[in-house]
């Protein structure tokens, strides 16, 4: 079905599931509860979360298949946040107008950086990348100032001059992204009881944009055309000595994660419509990476996982506090109760860099493969145990 | 007239003349071995005949066709292919995937987009690719990473995934190089059988004797750059020329 074999189909199927209950899935304590903390069900967390995963997936298809580290795809997620910012000014701000864009800038963009940084591969490909981004983020801050707003960033101000649709909403307010009349910030809420459920329009449009990108990438990964991606990690002279030129196929797959990066950019814009320069900072290149290796580069499912798993830790660890610590460990005797708050104390807070770096370093050590080699590892050890049972039951027949 | 004709090639690396006034003349359908000791200038011919190095003067024809100036996926698309002394294989890949990718190159030239296609619905292209493999007698292999195969697969490998192009020439660089005594006769054994099966030229550069004797009917002998003589292998074995440059060293 959908041109998938079974396996894919399956995956593809869960990754459906799992967009669709978020919600839920993300909220799994009361919100009265000392745990609530870790809900991650609500709106903004959630559309991170996804829009990440896109910027992840995309990016997956460059490093994980073809094996170009870039370190400078926040460059077209931010090219893809001002021409989204831009169309929404000037055209519409209905977002189907502004994401198409988006890509389509960050796509030429990519064409533009990925022809010269492709000259070169391995780490002189990694600084190319990494120069061009940090020259954008310059241009960006300083001269680019009228198209990118300089450090104030780009927003919508109360005199654009769009085509269609007026420049202010009734209550003279610069209007709200839409699409065909839902507002991006638009939510519903189910209430069960002690668990509170939010389901929002901008949350569910960037899921079903994330499922569609997935798709498209899951069908690459099984195309001659992945083949080809992989063919030029694997062996770049055992190719261009097999008839096939690897520029071309690597300035592919650039271009098309350049425009999942936009595609990621316009996202962000759209649900709220404000770009920055900061957006396309080195750290913002890095970040990515990490998530795609977190999760475990070249596989399908990983780089979403991965995005999750650091877009959830920014989110929590860093809103948890001292006093949030000492409220867990109240029942406690008051030493150790703040012996244990000074031992976390660093890991918290602004400190959870320093937890996503355990992470990070825990991951590659023991699971160069990531996020996936670890759940595959689990599934292999159930999978052990259930033959072995099977095994020992048989025997008595003999 | 040849398939492949090298005409007066040079080459000088700095103050050493790799290659001086090469010329070779490869008859369609023969088995040409190019024999020298260390640093006559083998692989620097070899390397200027797949658009690896530019030679500084002189002229490559292949097919009628000129070879200098192209770059190595063009060569190989005009019918030379190459085998290299270690393999060269997608060792990340399958060995059925190391054998897909000449298929798709065949098919597709050197580019082609096509992302939304499936592997699995090109039957056509599988069936090649499983074909070539049943005849290397890799076929129970298919689904190993390339990587984990001995050496000796390696190399089978690498020869069904040039086969499966159908060439015009083939180029050997010390296709048996430190293998052991049994490899070494399976490989001769294997070229022999394509040699039978499929009339592909071949062009040889080998250090084994017992190789080259066994393969060639026509033998060129470089040294210091520059052809010595080339004749018919029974010529070779006693030319004084060739035993004074190369031959009595090897058979001492």
């Amino acid at each position: 079905m959908l041109g998938l074999n079974k396996a894919d189909l399956r995956l593809f199927l869960i990754v459906v599931g799992m967009v669709i209950l978020a919600p839920f899935i993300l909220n799994p304590f009361p919100s009265s509860s000392g745990l609530a903390q870790f809900n991650a069900g609500y709106p903004d967390l959630m559309q991170k979360l996804v829009i990440f995963g896109i910027f992840a997936v995309g990016y997956n298809i460059l490093f994980g298949l073809t094996g170009y580290l870039s370190f400078g795809h926040a460059a077209f997620l931010g090219v893809g946040s001002y021409a989204g910012v831009w169309t929404m000014k000037l055209v519409s701000m209905n977002v189907i107008p502004a994401l198409i864009i988006s890509v389509i800038a960050a796509g030429l963009f990519s064409l533009l950086i990925g022809y010269v940084s492709l000259r070169r591969t391995g780490i002189y490909f990694s600084i190319l990348t990494l120069a061009f981004a940090q020259m954008c983020y310059s241009l960006a801050y300083s001269v680019l100032t009228p198209i990118t707003g300089g450090e104030t960033g780009l927003t919508l101000s109360l005199d654009d001059p769009r085509i269609l649709g007026a420049a202010q909403s009734a209550t003279g307010n610069t209007p709200v992204p839409n699409i065909f009349g839902f507002n991006m910030g638009q939510s519903a809420n189910l209430v069960l009881g002690n668990w509170s459920f939010t389901f929002n329009v901008g949350y569910y449009l960037s899921g079903i944009v994330m499922l569609v990108a997935f798709y498209l990438a899951v069908r690459l990964f099984r195309s001659p055309f992945g083949l080809m991606l992989r063919a030029i990690k694997s062996n770049q002279t055992r190719m261009s000595y097999t008839g096939l030129n690897p520029r071309p196929y690597a300035l592919a797959a650039f271009v098309i994660s350049g425009m999942y990066a936009g595609l990621a950019g316009g996202l962000m814009v759209a649900m709220d419509p404000l770009a920055g320069a900061e957006r396309m900072l080195w750290t913002a290149s890095g970040e990515i990476v990490l998530m795609t290796i977190l999760g475990g580069a070249g596989t399908l499912i990983g780089p979403i996982l991965g995005a999750g798993v650091i877009a959830y830790l920014e989110s929590i660890v860093s809103t948890i506090n001292d006093n949030v610590l000492h409220g867990w460990f109240s029942g406690l005797p008051g030493w150790l109760d703040n012996t244990l708050v000074t031992i976390m104390h660093p890991f918290i807070g602004s400190g959870w860099h320093l937890t996503l770096g355990l992470v990070f370093m825990g991951v590659v050590i023991f699971l160069p493969g990531g996020i996936v080699q670890g759940g595959k590892l689990i599934a292999g050890l159930f999978k052990r145990k259930s033959t072995d049972a099977s095994e020992t039951t048989a025997k008595p027949s003999e | 007239m040849g398939i492949l004709e090298v005409k007066g090639v040079n080459k000088r690396f700095g103050g050493l003349q790799a290659l001086g006034n090469v010329n070779l003349d490869v008859r369609e359908g023969s088995c040409h071995a190019i024999i020298g000791p260390n640093g006559a200038g083998k692989s620097t011919l070899l390397n200027v005949l797949v658009g690896k190095l530019i030679p500084d003067s002189g002229t490559v024809m292949f097919d009628g066709k000129p070879v200098l100036g192209r770059k190595p996926h063009e060569i190989n698309q005009m019918g030379i292919s190459r085998v290299f002394q270690t393999p060269e294989i997608f060792a990340d890949q399958t060995v059925l995937e190391n054998v897909l990718i000449p298929c798709f190159a065949g098919r597709d030239g050197s580019f082609r987009m096509h992302a939304f296609e499936s592997i699995r619905n090109e039957e056509k292209i599988v069936d090649q690719a499983e074909t070539i493999l049943r005849e290397v007698n890799m076929h129970n292999k298919m689904d190993m990473l390339a990587g984990s195969l001995s050496r000796g697969d390696k190399r089978r490998l690498e020869m069904a995934m040039s086969l499966v192009q159908k060439p015009k020439l083939l180029l050997l660089d010390e296709p048996t190089a430190g293998m052991a005594r049994a490899d070494t006769n399976n490989t001769i054994d294997l070229l022999k059988e394509i040699r039978e099966s499929r009339n592909i030229t071949m062009a040889i550069i080998e250090h084994d004797m017992h190789v080259v004797f066994s393969l060639a009917d026509r033998i060129t002998v470089l040294a210091q750059g520059t052809p010595l003589v080339e004749d018919v292998p029974e010529k070779i074995k006693g030319h004084p020329k060739v035993r004074e440059a190369y031959l009595g060293d090897a058979e001492v």
